[in-house]
């Protein structure tokens, strides 16, 4: 029987990774990522998980270590967040490059300067470049769930793409839940163990990780390429697996809530979903056509999904916790890119909020929703907002 | 130490090469290293170079040159990528084997001394050899942590107001050693037969061993191709370089020349040394008494 449990997002991610059974832990800690690492080194010492628990001196080498793990054919796990992730940076794309499929947590966290520990999601969505398939998480289940199913995703012989599951800092990392915590057989069976051909062999000595003159060097960019846009399906397939063997099914790349008739819809990333969810179903019982489309994964990024709700509504919002400084919000730039698909692009409006933990409210969010209603009858909608911004800014 | 370790001799040395069909410079003294290191550590290994000089004449897709696994490290990742090999090697329950990096002065005095210091902590059973030709070599003779006193290189150029490097080596083998590590060494192409019984030593110790060898770079240092082997046996001999180990938490010096060789002919053979006044020579003479005097007051005992 599976076991339920009340635990934070930090202890359901370390669950999980408990049942996946990796061979190798390196990690190094930063708010708000500490807890999950130091439950897992509990694991190890009471002995209810046997792993090695690298204690790295910094989280370049927490990336670096984990690189040389993988690449020996070892089932690796790391996690980190904000400066940590930049600092790692490197390694990123070094690991993607390397086609090791290591599975991360990222407790999002904004990025100094100026310095503040709470969330947002700068620090991910700043190396969506660096080939790691990157999961947002709505609740302390789904990351535990993701982490099961993230190994089963990056490890398939058809990706070997790094994972990073993305949990909002504080939010998510701190809040205790309700779990389901599954059981050990059951993970068994769905995830085996780690096999792969990409790795140092004793019997079969091999050369990695090298260079390449420019006759070569596009061709591995666009096999990275081409493995991320499988990983799609696999997700996918992944999903259903999972959703039959545990009976919890996240729908996919995106989950769509209540967009059957809806006029409008907000696209969210992250924990901010679930406030939005009630907002929609608030409004709905006002009678209005509003519906939700949170995206779950951003690279690969679900353009299809995305073009395929834009074309049935008449205004399509983005909620940003971020921004591309001289742009607009990083999820906005994708939602346009995608909507060109169609041929003919919804109303589009990008709310800029919860910055370095600012609370995004309902009301924020209902606000959010009426301007796109507006945008709807056809009236012109500023294209770029700040949630709630505290500073006039005289132009 | 509590193992015997058997002496390496040019007859018992192995003929099996691993390293070969690089595109390393005629008397690159990094790439004797790597070979004669390879030689005692043999076929069940793992080898990491960080992207320097090594990586970049050694794995030109599609010509791998490495005869036993291998594989490019980030440039500050060499330590901390060995580390993560060795952990998931015993994860893996894979049994003997060696783990072994090589890394010039720069990426591991430098760029790389973090990583290193983590990997000492926490006693991983690694060996770093640090290849010194005391410049960065690959990006065209730029001065590191380790590029001695008086030295031109492309960013201390010698001039009318400097001598080039201005200050002296780091003292890389003391910072290990610090750390109390299992096993460390200094050594030289030179002297390749205390090299490669210190990588046999390095190899049976059970913990990090790291071991730091002058390697010559005819290339970077404006010398004949034919004496990148004589000068590095010249570096030791003029007291410039010190063969020592540092074992069971103390310090051995391996070769105390009773007179020291001439540093004047050590440093004319090659063109970094060339523009030194005869009051910056007696400067680089001043630093290796203390040098001396320092060694022979803290690490010598009776």
């Amino acid at each position: 029987m599976s076991e339920k449990m009340f635990v934070s997002g930090n202890d359901a991610v370390a669950l999980g990774v408990r049942l996946c059974r990796p061979h190798v832990i390196a990690a190094y800690p930063i708010t708000p990522q500490t807890i999950a690492v130091e439950r897992l080194s509990n694991f190890v010492e009471d002995g209810s998980l046997e792993s090695e628990f690298m204690h790295v001196e910094s989280e370049h080498s927490a990336m670096s270590a984990s690189m040389g793990a993988s690449a020996i054919g070892a089932r690796t796990f790391t996690a980190t967040s904000s400066q940590g992730l930049l600092y790692m940076a490197e390694g990123l794309f070094y690991a993607a490059g390397g086609r090791l499929p290591i599975v991360m947590m990222n407790a999002n966290r904004s990025l100094a300067l100026p310095w503040s520990i709470y969330g947002d999601l700068s620090d991910s969505l700043a190396v969506l470049n660096s080939g790691w398939i990157q999961v947002y998480v709505e609740d302390a289940q789904e990351a535990l769930d993701m982490v099961i199913q993230g190994f089963k995703i990056a490890e398939h012989a058809e990706v070997l793409c790094p994972l990073m599951i993305n949990l909002d800092g504080f939010v998510l990392t701190h809040t205790y839940e309700l779990i389901e915590l599954p059981e050990q057989d059951a993970v068994d069976a769905f995830l085996p163990p780690f096999e792969t051909a990409n790795k140092m062999d004793l019997n079969r000595p091999v050369n990695m990780g090298m260079s390449t003159t420019p006759a070569d060097n596009l061709e591995y960019k666009a096999q990275q390429h081409r493995a991320m846009m499988r990983s799609k399906s696999i997700a996918q397939t992944v999903n259903d697996d999972f959703a039959a063997a545990f009976g919890r099914d996240y729908g996919g790349m995106v989950e769509g809530y209540r967009l059957g008739d809806a006029e409008v819809a907000l696209v969210t990333v992250g924990s901010i979903t679930g406030t939005t969810r009630l907002v929609v179903d608030a409004l709905r019982e006002a009678g209005l056509a509003v519906g939700l489309l949170k995206l779950r994964y951003m690279r690969p990024f679900p353009e299809e999904a995305v073009a395929s709700v834009a074309q049935n509504v008449k205004a399509l919002g983005v909620i940003d916790k971020d921004i591309s400084f001289g742009h607009e919000g990083t999820i906005f730039t994708h939602v346009n890119s995608a909507v060109t698909l169609n041929g003919k692009a919804p109303a589009l409006v990008n709310f800029i909020g919860g910055m370095g933990g600012r609370d995004i409210s309902k009301e924020d969010i209902e606000q959010m929703f009426h301007c796109l209603l507006d945008a709807a009858k056809g009236n012109a909608q500023e294209r770029v907002q700040f949630v709630g911004l505290g500073v006039e800014i005289d132009e | 130490m509590n193992k015997t370790v058997e002496k390496v001799t040019a007859r018992t040395m192995p003929d099996k090469e691993y390293f070969f069909g690089h595109k390393a410079c005629a008397g690159c003294g990094g790439a004797l290293a790597v070979r004669l290191a390879m030689k005692v550590l043999g076929d069940r290994s793992y080898g990491v170079l960080p992207a320097g000089c090594m990586a970049a004449v050694g794995f030109i897709y599609p010509q791998m040159a490495f005869n036993m696994n291998a594989m490019i490290s980030t440039f500050p990742g060499t330590a901390s990528m060995l580390s993560g090999m060795a952990v998931g090697a015993r994860a893996l329950g894979l049994g003997e084997l060696n783990v072994v990096g090589f890394a010039g002065d720069g990426g591991t005095a430098d760029i790389g001394l973090q990583a290193l210091s983590g990997a000492i902590d926490r006693n991983d059973d690694i060996v770093y050899i640090c290849y010194d030709n005391e410049a960065y070599m690959n990006t065209g003779i730029q001065k590191s942590g380790l590029t001695p006193y008086g030295t031109r290189t492309t960013t201390t150029p010698a001039g009318k107001n400097l001598p080039g490097s201005i200050r002296p080596k780091k003292r890389l083998f003391e910072i290990v050693a610090a750390h109390g590590i299992a096993y460390a060494a200094t050594a030289s192409i030179g002297y390749p037969q205390d090299f490669m019984n210190k990588v046999a030593k390095a190899k049976a110790c059970g913990g990090t061993s790291f071991i730091h060898v002058y390697a010559s770079c005819p290339t970077g240092w404006g010398s004949a191709t034919e004496t990148a082997v004589s000068i590095a046996k010249d570096v030791v001999d003029t007291g410039l370089w010190v063969l020592a180990e540092y074992e069971d938490g103390q310090f051995i010096v391996n070769k105390q020349p009773k007179s020291f060789a001439s540093i004047p002919d050590y440093l004319g053979q090659q063109g970094r040394f060339r523009h030194l006044t005869e009051e910056n020579i007696a400067e680089i003479t001043r630093q290796r008494d203390a040098n001396w005097a320092r060694i022979r007051r803290d690490w010598i005992r009776d």
